[in-house]
């Protein structure tokens, strides 16, 4: 596995990928580009062209997590808050997660301020995608060193921690 | 970059205001890093890194911690950008 980020001068950061990394990097944050893409916008086009949206709360635990409820005791104002502003919150995702799949490739890594805080948007957003699938808690990290490698959850929580590490190094090349 | 950029929230440095009735609270997540945390709630607020170490520890020990406060449309826009970086971020008024 990979050194992780280091930092690149003027709020950038590099790393170095390998083929196997950048294929998983890229696959993950396609799917929670699928997940997220669709954006439940109504069929009136004035709507949409507001970015006025679903006040719903979606149905699929990831996208609930990735769009969680505004107010934690107020089901119409969390409402009201998700239509106006869910629909701006998927194309920021979306935009994240293209800008991660424009730049994911094997070799030397180079991102600009910019990328660099779209990758950490991408990054935890398929963070949260996974945890959320696999049920993760706090203690990930020392149940992924109990755990025997035929354990059929294993690939999942290397791949998590593998993600974690990612992330992490890329906050500290940041800062 | 989308409209859910991180913002340059210009504020005082004593963000959080007691006259003014809305907050803004952070919950405790398993998959949130306490270095990411505490890096969003610098970029987000420009808070200085023992500030946004504080909030981020209390958010991990006490399950949640009020990050800004102000009018409910300044919360709400906080929010938004907090969801943005995936934080579990709401709004709520000060009851106090």
């Amino acid at each position: 596995m990979s050194t992780g980020f280091s930092s690149a001068g003027r709020g950038g950061a590099s790393i170095l990928l390998d083929a196997g990394e950048a294929s998983i990097l890229r696959s993950l944050v396609e799917q929670v580009l699928g997940l997220v893409e669709p954006g439940e916008t109504g069929d009136d086009p004035l709507q949409k062209a507001l970015g006025i949206g679903s006040a719903e709360v979606p149905s699929d635990p990831v996208l609930a997590r990735l769009f969680p409820s505004a107010y934690a005791d107020d089901d119409k104002a969390s409402a009201e808050f998700r239509r106006y502003t869910e629909a701006t919150l998927r194309e920021g995702k979306r935009a994240d997660a293209e800008t991660l799949l424009e730049t994911a490739e094997q070799g030397k890594v180079e991102l600009t301020a910019e990328q660099a805080q779209s990758w950490l948007r991408a990054l935890n957003d398929v963070r949260l995608a996974l945890g959320v699938r696999l049920e993760v808690t706090e203690e990930i990290h020392e149940e992924l060193a109990d755990m025997a490698e035929n354990d059929p959850r294993y690939p999942a929580y290397v791949t998590y921690d593998w993600l974690t590490y990612l992330q992490d190094t890329l906050v500290r090349a940041l800062w | 970059m989308g409209s859910t950029a991180p913002a340059e929230v210009e504020r005082p440095a004593s963000d959080v205001r007691p006259d003014l009735p809305w907050l803004t609270l952070v919950w405790n997540d398993p998959v949130n890093l306490m270095s990411y945390v505490t890096y969003v709630l610098q970029t987000v607020f420009g808070y200085p890194k023992a500030k946004a170490e504080k909030l981020m520890l209390d958010v991990h020990h006490k399950g949640r911690a009020v990050v800004s406060s102000g009018t409910r449309e300044e919360m709400e826009r906080d929010v938004q950008i907090l969801h943005s970086y995936g934080l579990w971020a709401t709004v709520q008024r000060d009851s106090a």
